[in-house]
């Protein structure tokens, strides 16, 4: 008999995510893969799930998983695995994801796996591996508590693949205990993005902390538009509410891999690093001469980068006669 | 208003991690150390809270002797005292664990907000704040990048995948603060004077209810079964700016064919 390996499968902006497809593929691959799929979703969100590898769907379409988070999802998660007891759940590392997993890691007092980028099941036993440093080094870990093992997986850890499966949807029960609503979302609010996608960029150009403001990712964006490429950020910028999330690049954002990557004040967090350090070649730019980019970068200039930047786009300007 | 901040004591930003091939742990032993930059914005969030509603701000921190260091420029910042959890047995300690200690530590005093930060900059798993909620019986508002209490009522701002989310509960609560909330403040001379004067208690496991074989290594569900070693890049070329450093990437980018 093959294990069985769960997928919590989450829906962003009306879709089933990325990384939950690619989950559903190494469960396949590794057992036999199911989904828990909670809270209001597109109609053939479990046709979807079945399409990508998943031979059962466990699916709640009640808004409570909408409007409250982690307290729901969490107690209706629990229930079912004590009954049916999954070898290992993957959750994303999301925002929901690690929610998640903190709690039931918690209530099952078993603890999970943060960050993994593979694993592999022997006699019942996980063994996860870690990349660290944008893959450039592997770690890897194991649980040793009884029951379900709970794994936060990485984005772009595998490659979704089509699996077909007959549908198999089987209704679950949303908890109508009040105490689970405690925390409510009031608003949700979408801020909008522009210029071309992260993904497949050739160059990207890419602004951290130091980059003091929002308005100064123009001058990112002039340079990036002159090369062609696209503007990424650090997660200081993110959270600093100075570009939006879709641009986040690192641990907990994107994970990429440009022909050039050009970091414009950005110190070179291990959490950044992860997202950027297997780019083919990496120019950076800090006024900081001991700042942990420079040890990856092909070339780097300790400087101002309000002084560096401006006279390369110049430079690129006249050198295409413009 | 009773706050609780959980924040780590790190090698500093400016030390080389260094893994033991035996323990499989980070080197913190004989490394200069400092308040985790992302505790230090929890706090600074605590800090501003407690001034505005009144109360005050008290810091936990589970880590060694070196510690210290840290714990003081917290109260130099403003914590009004400190609990540290020091004691050997609790090396090693996996996520559940550390929560599981720091839970039972915040629970010896009132409390009606814990803050912490998303993750910590050295080993950043991200869920040790929501497991000491679910230890502390309390709801776990996570990401926040902006943070008001009204009362007994707690709104945040949550980033989400698409923009952010606003986020409501009642307090007790505990909220994890995104780096960029805001910017902590520096210790100034009179914080750093008023700080000598403050109490660090020190708890054991043991004073928490916790036996040597229920935390530290022997304790964990998560084992580490080996650590890589991070191969080296060759070295790239660093100049520095005398005014021709874009002309320069310039004619690094036309070297490598970009230009």
């Amino acid at each position: 008999m093959p294990e069985v390996i769960w997928v919590y499968a989450e829906v962003v902006e009306g879709k089933i995510t990325a990384t939950t497809l690619e989950m559903l593929a190494k469960a396949a691959e590794v057992g036999k893969a199911e989904a828990v799929l909670l809270g209001p979703a597109p109609d053939d969100a479990p046709e979807t799930l079945a399409r990508y590898g998943a031979s059962k769907v466990y699916r709640s379409a009640d808004p409570v998983y909408r409007d409250y988070l982690t307290l729901p999802a969490a107690a209706t998660v629990a229930g079912l695995i004590e009954k049916h007891k999954p070898a290992v759940m993957l959750f994303a590392s999301s925002y929901a994801g690690r929610d998640l997993a903190a709690n039931l890691s918690a209530r099952f007092d078993c603890g999970a796996i943060t960050d993994v980028g593979d694993f592999q099941l022997k006699d019942g036993s996980v063994e996860a591996t870690i990349p660290a440093l944008g893959a450039s080094y592997l770690n890897t870990a194991t649980l040793v508590s009884e029951g379900t093992k709970l794994l936060l997986v990485r984005p772009k850890s595998f490659e979704p693949k089509i699996n077909e499966q007959p549908l198999a949807v089987e209704e679950v029960e949303a908890p109508a205990d009040q105490a689970l609503r405690a925390i409510r979302v009031k608003e949700r609010v979408a801020v909008k993005r522009e210029g071309p996608q992260l993904e497949g960029a050739k160059v990207i150009v890419s602004g951290g902390r130091g980059l003091r403001g929002e308005e100064n990712f123009a001058m990112l964006k002039e340079l990036a538009d002159l090369l062609g490429g696209a503007v990424g950020a650090t997660r200081a910028a993110v959270d600093a509410g100075w570009v939006p999330y879709a641009m986040q690049i690192g641990q907990t954002g994107k994970t990429v891999k440009p022909e050039v990557y050009i970091a414009c004040g950005i110190s070179g967090a291990v959490q950044h690093l992860s997202g950027m350090k297997t780019s083919k070649t990496i120019i950076s730019i800090n006024k900081d001469p001991e700042a942990p980019i420079f040890q990856y970068s092909d070339f780097g200039v300790v400087g101002d980068v309000f002084k560096v930047v401006p006279q390369l786009i110049e430079e690129i300007k006249k050198r295409k006669g413009r | 208003m009773n706050i609780a901040v959980c924040g780590k004591v790190i090698p500093a930003s400016t030390v080389t991690i260094e893994i033991d091939p035996t323990t499989k742990r980070m080197v913190r032993k004989g490394v200069a150390h400092e308040l985790d930059p992302a505790a230090a914005s929890a706090l600074e969030e605590g800090l501003r809270l407690a001034e505005k509603h009144g109360g005050a701000v008290v810091l936990y921190t589970m880590g060694i002797q070196d510690a210290t260091i840290g714990i003081r420029s917290a109260l130099a910042m403003g914590a009004a005292s400190a609990v540290h959890i020091l004691d050997d047995a609790v090396a090693g300690s996996d996520t559940l664990a550390t929560a599981k200690l720091l839970a039972a530590a915040i629970k010896k005093q009132p409390f009606d907000l814990v803050l912490c930060a998303t993750e910590s900059s050295d080993s950043y798993s991200g869920i040790v704040p929501g497991q000491i909620a679910y230890f502390l019986g309390i709801p776990a508002l996570t990401f926040a990048r902006e943070i008001a209490v009204d009362g007994s009522k707690l709104v945040i701002k949550r980033q989400s995948e698409s923009g952010y989310d606003v986020v409501e509960s009642t307090l007790p609560a505990l909220v994890t603060t995104t780096s960029g909330i805001n910017e902590p403040r520096y210790p100034q001379l009179k914080g750093i004077m008023a700080a000598k004067k403050k109490e660090i208690k020190v708890y054991t496991a043991a004073d928490l209810g916790f036996s040597a074989d229920q935390v530290g290594e022997k304790g964990a569900r998560e084992k580490v079964l080996s650590i890589g070693r991070p191969p080296k890049r060759q070295a790239g070329k660093i100049v520095t700016d005398e005014g021709e450093g874009g002309k320069q990437i310039a004619d690094f980018l036309a070297e490598i064919k970009v230009l």
